[in-house]
């Protein structure tokens, strides 16, 4: 089996967001990056697993400058057997989809993971979009994956519920709570993947069709009003009378 | 024209796809064009998406897309969308819009926003929107450049408007290939709304000190007609069930009314909630961080203030 993961670096959960003075571009000074949570604990464990389980590879893909390496060391550490950085600034998920795409198009990958969204920009869209580029099935929200033979079983989350399906290799899916458990990279691990090969490639050409105007924090609340535990009867009144939402 | 694509889970239009419609006559008006709402497969009162704006409704009457697949789904859109020379194509930013949206913007050599939280601006013919960017802490504002825009719509964004005149469906065909999804099962949790789509939330953190205590819970979400949420250890624990789990690694929810219940508002917690549009919050610690998110706190015992509170909603619900 050869598998690819996606990988995306993000700020920091913790980490306080701000914009340069025009609101042009996010301001990554004093920012501590991560890889993306969905990327990290569900979509590289559980390639892992599969590949520990049937053997083969998990390649570890990131578009991103030469700074990433630092997260891209790291998925090698949780287990990748080999990394690709394709070297540019991610712009937007379209350019992404289209670097992933045109990298994977000739690799004859047996799936494609993802994690279920970033959690800088929350667009969900590079995987979706991989997959048609590609011409695959694509399972987004899963939250347990298994394969059998040629064919693999998906559990997704859905408004409300869960869906059951199946679906024959190769495909791409993107990763949602559930599908593996979080792994820290032990020692070994980490001196492994000093030495596990990281391949930079060129990007393509492509046009973007979406502009960042600008960005903005939203504006300030107004102050938490405290009303008597005592006296809910007049936190039912303000939640009608002035909030108007009962 | 502006071509909204109307989700039918189990053959039953729900409120993201009234208020993708209600969107999409909007974006409509302000491009001097007309809605058209297309659904797909099994769907009962498709011609009351008319009210919501549709000035055409579409469906494609085939059983086999009664299976989500986004393969086909993608295709079978993309295919109306190009044979009545739609300019904007909006879906719904559910797990079916979703995964449909980035398909869409590549068949349709289109520009994708996704998760977008207000009408937008139009000038030349392009659209500026604005969406929720790092987890709730920005907002993002992009311009579309290519001739075809593709936007999926953040849930409770817009108040469905059903003022409007049925339309009678008009049954078409496409062109969508063979899907190669399975669909085996689709387990749902009767009863309730789903939480994305919820008006109000009931939440409760660990300061619920056991699960056995969650029935003052449950009897508030009963009173207001809301769904019932949780933190994340309450999930991690096995007090509630995981689909409960709100958060940044659980669901994103923005309702009208959050209530956090013995939560202390990490910053985890809050980039699930801090869209909500009214956050009350119970907490016995005056610096519990949740306060500062907060419109409206009170700092108390839980124990006694959440009954408290169903008694003044249901004395409240009585008179109204
Ligand atoms: C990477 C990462 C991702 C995470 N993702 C999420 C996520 O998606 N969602 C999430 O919720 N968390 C998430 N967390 C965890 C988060 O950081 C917090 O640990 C968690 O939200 C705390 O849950 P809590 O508020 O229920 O519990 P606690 O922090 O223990 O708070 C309990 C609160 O109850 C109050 N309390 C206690 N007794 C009473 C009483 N009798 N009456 C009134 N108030 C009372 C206390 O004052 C306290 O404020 C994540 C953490 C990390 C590191
Ligand atoms: N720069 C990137 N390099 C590699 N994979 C990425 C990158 N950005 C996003 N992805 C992948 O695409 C998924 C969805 O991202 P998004 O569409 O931005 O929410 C992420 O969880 C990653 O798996």
């Amino acid at each position: 089996m050869k598998f690819l993961v996606c990988i995306s670096q993000t700020p920091d959960t913790t980490a306080k967001i701000s914009f340069s003075a025009d609101g042009k571009e996010f301001n990554a000074a004093g920012v501590q990056f991560i890889m993306n949570p969905y990327d990290e604990w569900y979509a590289l464990v559980r390639a892992c697993e599969l590949r520990e389980a049937l053997g083969g590879s998990v390649v570890a893909l990131n578009v991103g400058p030469a700074s990433n390496e630092t997260t891209i060391r790291k998925a090698l550490a949780i287990g990748a057997d080999e990394a690709v950085r394709i070297n540019a600034e991610p712009k937007s998920a379209a350019f992404v989809a289209k670097q992933i795409a045109e990298y994977a198009r000739n690799e004859q990958f047996d799936a494609i993971f993802f994690g279920k969204e970033t959690i800088d920009y929350n667009g969900s869209e590079v995987g979706a979009m991989v997959a048609e580029i590609l011409d695959l099935p694509y399972i987004s929200y899963a939250s347990k994956l298994d394969l059998n033979g040629n064919a693999a079983t998906f559990e997704r989350d859905i408004e409300g519920g869960v869906e059951v399906l199946e679906a024959d290799l190769p495909f791409v899916v993107s990763a949602s709570k559930g599908m593996a458990e979080q792994r820290i990279p032990n020692m070994r691990g980490i001196m492994t993947a000093r030495t596990k090969p990281l391949k930079v490639v060129e990007p393509v050409p492509f046009e973007e069709q979406v502009e960042t105007v600008k960005f903005s924090l939203p504006p300030a609340k107004a102050g938490v009003k405290l009303v008597d535990p005592e006296n809910m009867d007049e936190l039912v009144r303000l939640l009608h009378e002035d909030a108007k939402v009962i | 024209m502006v071509l909204v694509f109307a989700e039918s889970p189990r053959g039953h239009l729900k409120k993201a796809a009234f208020e993708a419609v209600t969107y999409g006559k909007k974006v409509a008006d302000l491009l001097g064009t007309s809605c058209t709402a297309l659904t797909l497969g099994t769907v009962d009162q498709a011609a009351e998406l008319g009210r919501y704006g549709a000035s055409k409704v579409l469906n494609v009457a085939d059983a086999s897309f009664d299976q989500f697949d986004s393969q086909r789904f993608a295709a079978a859109i993309a295919d109306v969308a190009k044979n009545n020379g739609a300019k904007v194509v909006i879906v719904s930013h559910t797990s079916t819009g979703k995964s449909i949206a980035g398909r869409l913007a590549v068949r349709l050599d289109a520009g994708l926003v996704s998760g977008v939280s207000g009408l937008p601006e139009v000038s030349g013919g392009q659209l500026t929107v604005k969406k929720t960017v790092f987890s709730g802490k920005a907002i993002a504002e992009y311009r579309i450049t290519s001739p075809v825009s593709v936007l999926s719509l953040m849930g409770n964004a817009i108040k469905p408007d059903a003022s409007g005149q049925s339309v009678a469906a008009e049954n078409i065909s496409t062109n969508a290939g063979s899907g190669r999804i399975r669909v085996k099962d689709v387990r749902t949790q009767e009863g309730r709304v789903p939480l994305p789509e919820a008006e109000i939330v009931v939440s409760a953190g660990r300061g619920m000190k056991d699960p056995s205590n969650w029935g003052i819970v449950e009897d508030l979400a009963e009173t207001l007609g809301a769904t019932t949420a949780c933190s994340r250890p309450v999930a991690d624990s096995d007090w509630r069930p995981h689909h409960e789990h709100v958060g940044q690694t659980g669901i994103a929810i923005r309702p009208n009314l959050y209530i956090a219940i013995g939560i202390s508002g990490a910053i985890q917690h809050l980039a699930g909630v801090n869209n909500s549009k009214v956050i009350v919050v119970i907490n016995k610690d005056p610096e519990a961080p949740f306060f500062k998110a907060a419109d409206y706190g009170v700092v108390g015992d839980l124990f006694e203030v959440v009954p408290r509170l169903n008694e003044a909603f249901k004395k409240f619900k009585a008179s109204n």
